[in-house]
């Protein structure tokens, strides 16, 4: 899938008015192409995916997915067009009551009728697409494990196996390496980058580890404070551009492999009413 | 630092007791016109005619007969309650589908847009006004349109309970974890979809309890609408309290807690079941 961002400013719905999270991006991937987005905390990178999604309305310019403006179509037809594409959050949205099978096969959904999505929760309809996706992330002997008996690293990786089955032209995905260690985020993203090229998927995705991205991506993106700072082909992204970019930020340049504490999963509230 | 000060009071405060003295200043009134007067409970004159209501209570009645009896309008009741809740999912679940904001699509970005908002309003107006109108009141309707029996009161059962699952059911899929569900929809799920694979899941434990919780209520309510004719052990409380049977009401409102302890007992075996 092709993807043009026009001079796109965007802000987060519960974002103050006035304030902007994007300002002013320009941005094109052509189809099958893999780009990198890096950037201090703070910079606008989940908000470039939620745009370039089609999940959060540009508050001026213009997204143009293979030449179509998503926000133009009904709500139908745009429903459509964002099963064609695949948004993985930082934070895996896997509800923890489900089996890891289900949770990996709710990326078919949008291939699928209600009539299969249904039957497949009474007998999982693809158990062998669903681990083979796994499998990719060293993770099909958890096939029929429950979410919540997974940890952090698990879930995050369940949460990338899901793009395997989506029927997707277009991946963009949020710091799918944020909760794994070192060696599995080799392996993760490896197996990203190679689903994507096999399958001729425009991937895009954003990136704290910065060594990571540049030794797994052709073309980086910098983006600090809502702006491009640059768009280059990872050969020429040299020293100089990144201390600029992370100027004030050199931790996240240089300190430790930011990980996130797998988020614990709080027990189930019970209300009488 | 040293040189800040640290605040004098909780900011807060002053809101706190604010609102604790309003409550107050509301309540009084409301015990004036409700006529709460609890120490008449214990004068003289009303504790005599209590004792002896009390007393024809022991022991409850056991004659075989009369088990036989409470037997069959136990298993009538049981069944009008669940037959009641059983129609009551009919009107609920869609209702809830249509109504709860977690499976909108436009408002993943934003505002709901105006027409899909209109009917939800529209849904969640049908819902209270269902359940404002009292089983009570829908049972003496019902037997008149149906007859004396039980029809009469599952109907009123299903109508007034339709109205209260579809509005908690709305209400406990809102305030639930929404990530996986929005995740759903903003990557092309439907939104039945987004429900099966991201709501229900997150969400049915609660939805469970909930109902089994309604059950518990419609057995309860099953006996007042007995009262009216509606049938099952309400029908037969109404005939031995007016005869003065205390130990058959006793023996009645035994089965009752009995109900109440099993319909508690599923709940949480249910509970752990989808935990």
């Amino acid at each position: 899938m092709n993807l043009d961002l026009h001079a796109v400013h965007a802000r987060h719905p519960a974002a103050p008015a006035g304030s902007s999270a994007l300002r002013g991006v320009s941005l094109s991937l052509r189809a099958g192409e893999q780009v990198a987005v890096i950037g201090p905390s703070g910079a606008g990178k989940t908000t470039l995916l939620q745009v370039a999604a089609a999940a959060l309305k540009p508050s001026r310019g213009q997204l143009l997915m293979d030449a179509v403006d998503p926000w133009t179509l009904r709500t139908a037809a745009l429903q459509r067009l964002r099963g064609r594409l695949f948004l993985a959050p930082q934070t895996p949205p896997l509800p923890p009551r489900q089996r890891v099978v289900t949770a990996v096969l709710a990326g078919r959904l949008p291939a699928w009728s209600l009539a299969t999505s249904l039957r497949s929760l009474f007998y999982p309809a693809d158990i062998p697409g669903a681990h083979a996706a796994l499998e990719h992330f060293g993770l099909a002997e958890k096939l029929f494990t429950r979410v919540d008996r997974l940890s952090g690293g698990e879930r995050q990786r369940v949460g990338l196996a899901r793009a395997l089955l989506a029927p997707a032209a277009l991946w963009l995905i949020d710091e799918p390496l944020s909760a794994l260690d070192p060696t599995r985020a080799e392996q993760a993203i490896t197996a990203l980058t190679a689903a994507a090229r096999e399958r001729g998927i425009t991937l895009m995705a954003t990136m704290h580890q910065v060594d990571t991205a540049l030794a797994h991506f052709d073309r980086i993106v910098g983006l600090r404070d809502g702006a491009l700072a640059f768009d280059l082909p990872t050969a020429q992204v040299g020293r100089e551009q990144l201390l600029q970019l992370y100027a004030q930020h050199e931790d996240e340049l240089d300190g430790r492999p930011a990980l996130a504490p797998p988020a614990a999963t709080p027990p189930v509230v019970m209300h009488c009413r | 630092m040293s040189g800040l000060k640290p605040p004098e009071r909780d900011p807060a405060w002053w809101g706190r007791l604010f609102w604790l003295g309003a409550a107050l200043a509301l309540l009084w009134p409301l015990l004036v016109a409700t006529e709460f007067r609890p120490w008449v409970l214990l004068s003289a004159e009303s504790r005599a005619p209590t004792a002896r209501f009390l007393a024809a209570f022991v022991p409850p009645a056991t004659n075989p007969e009369f088990l036989w009896l409470v037997a069959r309008e136990t298993w009538r009741t049981v069944a009008i309650a669940t037959a009641g809740i059983t129609l009551a999912l009919v009107v609920a679940v869609p209702a809830t589908l249509m109504s709860t904001r977690a499976l909108s699509v436009s408002a993943l970005s934003g505002r709901m847009a105006p027409l899909p908002a209109a009917l939800r309003q529209a849904v969640r107006w049908m819902l209270v006004v269902l359940r404002s109108i009292p089983e009570l009141v829908w049972a003496l309707v019902f037997v008149r349109v149906v007859g004396l029996g039980p029809t009469a009161g599952v109907l009123a059962i299903a109508l007034t309970y339709g109205g209260m699952l579809g509005k908690v059911y709305a209400d406990i899929l809102e305030s639930g974890e929404t990530p996986a569900t929005r995740s759903l929809l903003a990557n092309g799920s439907g939104r039945l979809q987004a429900f099966a694979y991201g709501l229900l899941p997150q969400n049915a434990a609660e939805l469970t309890s909930y109902t089994v919780y309604r059950w518990e209520c419609a057995i309860r309510s099953s006996v007042v609408l007995g009262f009216v004719g509606a049938g099952g052990l309400g029908q037969q409380l109404d005939n031995s309290t007016k005869m003065f049977a205390g130990s058959e009401v006793a023996t009645m409102l035994l089965v009752f807690v009995a109900l109440v302890a099993l319909a508690d007992q599923v709940s949480a075996w249910l509970r752990r079941a989808l935990a």
